[in-house]
């Protein structure tokens, strides 16, 4: 079975620098995959690289088996690629529903159809419903986003980002700036997604990179350092030395 | 619509209805020409108000429609329908070229992009004498017979403006509230995030532009017959703001804002020319009141003051 | 985005010409209308468009409503009738060289549009004052943080707009005259000129406007009726080709 994401010798610089060198990553199908590393060592960069935000400066990406080096983001996100950003970037002046809805209708034809209203697609409506109930936001569907609060906010990013059935979910920080309540919560929703869903998460809570994810890559300045799973990336002296080191 | 907003809704399309016949001439044109520019205005606000792009040329797709109707109406004395559908025609298309070349740009390039593609339309109708008649503009448009009635009062004009006016906001209503009409506002909020969550953004607000276009040239189509007169002004870009200015004032990303925007600035600026030749002096001062009192427009200074 | 700065040409043509009229000096008409026109201008920015910073719209609306007020009032001060501004007899004068006429006053035209273009060059590109601005462009929060005073700065950036807007209105009142109406007809030249040459570069004006002069002339002396489609369509293929203009960044 081929991998669900390779990225193989990915760099990009800024000017005269280098973000992210040569990166070499493989996702098989289902797997639970977390990134690493210290502020600037080039994680979001990474992603969108990944997500398609930005074009790579060597490189190749392949998703599926299926190269998208040069694709736009939003053919990736139709070839089952789908992310959540570090800072909320939902739409302020929809309701909490209507942004689910611009997940789910996104990757499905729905969405140039313009001669019958919304709210007769029935089956878009239940989806939406359903989503935002297992993100722990039933209720708060006709509330507009601006006004929820930044643990909301999170949680929305989450059912937006897996709205459109993705079979690779990129989460940014998904726990950043949530209470460790919220933060636990989250981990649960995300303990309870679809097996066959491949994540790629970038995460500074430890804690809940052991609880996620399998494998672990570790990147410092632009390069990948360490890659393995928990106990490997633990006993790293490198990683010790550079991450741990300043715990 | 929930029943909540039906019923003032068939209230307002009742008294629309039931009024003209009681109003005097004056009165009645004045209704008449608010249609024609809601009509007008409402287009633009597909763009402006539910996709986010400001057009500043948006008078030309109304133009275009006038000056079509007008050579088609003069020339080959084609008939109403003819002359409707080939106006449409006629902007949608201009529309769908210039939309290719402007949709790409964003911010202030998309400002000056249209405003400059407005000033090729403008420049045509100023200069291509043959075609336009240049500053003289067309004359003599006749307004048509259509099932045995005569047009020509203003009765029987306004009514068949009230009908296209119905279309026109039943096509649109239906336009926003469609997935395709989320999907504009989406872009208006976030287009980043539409990208990633897998929309072609540059297809949406293409198609929005086109659409805008095509609903322009409806009204510019009616103007033609109303008036029985186009000029260049018709497409100047002093149109084209007053247009935004329409929207911007009562309250984008509804198309009850530009109903009520319209309605405004036809009678102000109509009423303001019967008792003052400063009319343009105040219309100015106007567009600075509106901006530097109302930023949400009129709709949002209702809205804001209820809560 | 500035719909007034049609506005700034046609005063600055005014009050040259009132100048002139009175004081019967064209350098003091040139000054006086530069200069008046730069206060309004710098008026506008201080108490209106300040706050309206990155909203293009509100701008729009707004400097529509200065450019109705000011044509509106030009045309109750000075009325309805075209105007020259007397030029100085020796710029008045044509010699003939060879096979072609050559107007004294066209030669100063070109001589007063080089002289600024190279202060102008020289201002942004070798001073301080040109730095910050050119600092505050790419990135004004960063440049306010380095200590640039950019209210300041957008102010006099703006007067200096409007100033020389004027001075073209100025000259130009001799040449082509003042009258109603030309406030939007020089509106689009400056915008073609910018959308050709790109947003914020300097050869870019230079070029565009050597560009947009070409096609205009050709255009009106081959196919008349077609001359501002001559001017304009070129400039929509540029963008197709090129959304940021010839030397526009990003």
């Amino acid at each position: 079975m081929s991998a669900a994401l390779v990225v193989a010798g990915v760099s990009r610089s800024f000017g005269g620098l280098t973000a992210v060198h040569a990166v070499d990553l493989s996702l098989e199908p289902g797997e639970r995959h977390a990134i690493i590393g210290p502020n600037g060592a080039g994680k979001t960069t990474l992603f969108n690289l990944i997500a398609g935000e930005l074009a790579p400066s060597a490189g190749r990406i392949v998703v599926f088996g299926q190269d998208v080096t040069r694709l736009p983001p939003e053919r990736r996100a139709a070839l089952g690629l789908a992310r959540t950003f570090q800072i909320n970037t939902l739409f302020p002046n929809l309701t909490a529903t209507e942004n689910v809805l611009l997940a789910v209708q996104g990757t499905t034809p729905t969405k140039l159809r313009l001669h019958r209203p919304i709210e007769s697609y029935r089956h878009l409506y239940e989806r939406a419903a359903h989503l935002l109930d297992s993100v722990g936001l039933a209720g708060k569907g006709s509330e507009m986003v601006r006004t929820l609060s930044h643990g909301e906010q999170r949680q929305l990013e989450i059912a937006l980002a897996i709205g459109g059935t993705p079979r690779i979910l990129l989460l940014d920080e998904p726990t950043a700036g949530l209470s460790p309540s919220e933060s636990q919560r989250l981990v649960r929703l995300l303990k309870r997604l679809e097996t066959s869903l491949t994540l790629l998460v970038i995460e500074h809570d430890m804690d809940v990179v052991f609880e996620i994810a399998e494998r672990i890559t570790v990147l410092h300045d632009g390069k990948v350092i360490a890659d393995g799973d928990r106990d490997q990336v633990k006993a790293s002296p490198l990683v010790a030395e550079i991450y741990f080191g300043s715990d | 619509m929930t029943a909540r907003r039906a019923i003032p809704f068939s209230a307002c399309a009742a008294l629309l209805l039931a009024v003209p016949p009681f109003l005097p001439p004056y009165p009645l044109t004045l209704l008449t020409q608010i249609l024609i520019f809601a009509i007008f205005a409402m287009s633009l606000d597909l763009l402006l108000g539910y996709t986010g792009l400001a057009s500043l040329g948006h008078a030309a797709y109304f133009g275009i429609a006038a000056y079509a109707v007008a050579i088609l109406a003069t020339r080959s004395q084609a008939s109403f329908w003819v002359c409707l559908l080939a106006a449409v025609f006629a902007a949608t298309a201009v529309a769908a070229v210039f939309g290719f070349v402007a949709i790409r740009a964003v911010g202030v390039y998309f400002l000056m992009i249209t405003l400059a593609l407005g000033m090729v339309v403008w420049g045509l109708a100023f200069r291509w004498v043959s075609v336009t008649m240049g500053d003289n503009g067309i004359s003599g448009i006749a307004r048509p017979t259509l099932f045995g009635v005569s047009l020509a009062s203003p009765l029987p004009f306004h009514y068949l403006s009230l009908a296209v006016f119905f279309v026109a906001f039943a096509l649109l209503w239906l336009v926003v509230r469609s997935p395709f009409g989320l999907s504009l506002q989406g872009i208006r909020e976030t287009e980043r995030r539409m990208r990633a969550l897998g929309y072609d953004v540059w297809l949406h607000k293409y198609l929005a532009f086109v659409l805008a276009g095509g609903f322009a040239g409806l009204a510019g189509a009616l103007w033609a017959y109303y008036d029985g007169f186009v000029s260049p002004v018709e497409v100047h870009l002093v149109t084209s703001v007053e247009t935004l200015l329409m929207v911007a004032l009562g309250g984008p990303g509804t198309l009850f804002g530009p109903i009520l925007g319209a309605a405004v600035i036809v009678l102000f600026k109509n009423l303001l020319s019967i008792y003052t030749k400063r009319w343009l002096l105040i219309l100015g001062l106007v567009y600075i009141g509106v901006i530097v009192l109302t930023p949400k427009g009129i709709l949002g200074a209702l809205r804001g003051a209820r809560r | 985005m500035n719909l007034a700065h049609g506005s700034y040409f046609l005063l600055g043509g005014y009050v040259g010409l009132t100048t002139a009229a009175r004081t019967k000096s064209f350098a003091l008409a040139l000054l006086s209308g530069s200069l008046a026109v730069a206060l309004i201008g710098l008026g506008m920015e201080r108490f209106f468009l300040r706050r309206l910073t990155r909203q293009s719209l509100p701008q729009v609306l707004l400097t529509m409503g200065f450019a109705l007020v000011f044509q509106d009032l030009a045309l109750l001060v000075w009325g309805g009738d075209p105007y020259n501004i007397a030029v100085p007899a020796f710029l008045a004068q044509s010699v003939q060289a060879g096979p072609v006429f050559v107007n004294f006053y066209r030669l100063f035209i070109i001589g007063v549009a080089f002289a600024v273009g190279v202060v102008l060059w020289l201002f942004l590109e070798r001073t301080r004052a040109g730095a910050s601005i050119r600092a505050t462009v790419d990135d004004a929060e960063m440049a306010q943080g380095v200590g640039i005073n950019v209210p300041l700065l957008s102010a006099g950036v703006f007067a200096l707009g409007a100033f020389l807007a004027a001075l073209g209105g100025v000259v130009g009142a001799g040449f082509i005259g003042v009258y109603p109406g030309l406030d939007f007809e020089v509106l689009p030249y400056a915008f073609v000129v910018v959308i050709i040459g790109g947003l914020g570069s300097f050869h870019g004006v230079v070029v565009g406007s050597l560009v947009v002069g070409l096609l205009d002339n050709f255009g009106k002396a081959l196919f008349p009726e077609l001359s501002y489609f001559t001017l304009f369509a070129p400039m929509a293929l540029i963008l197709a080709l090129k959304p940021t203009g010839l030397f526009g960044k990003r």
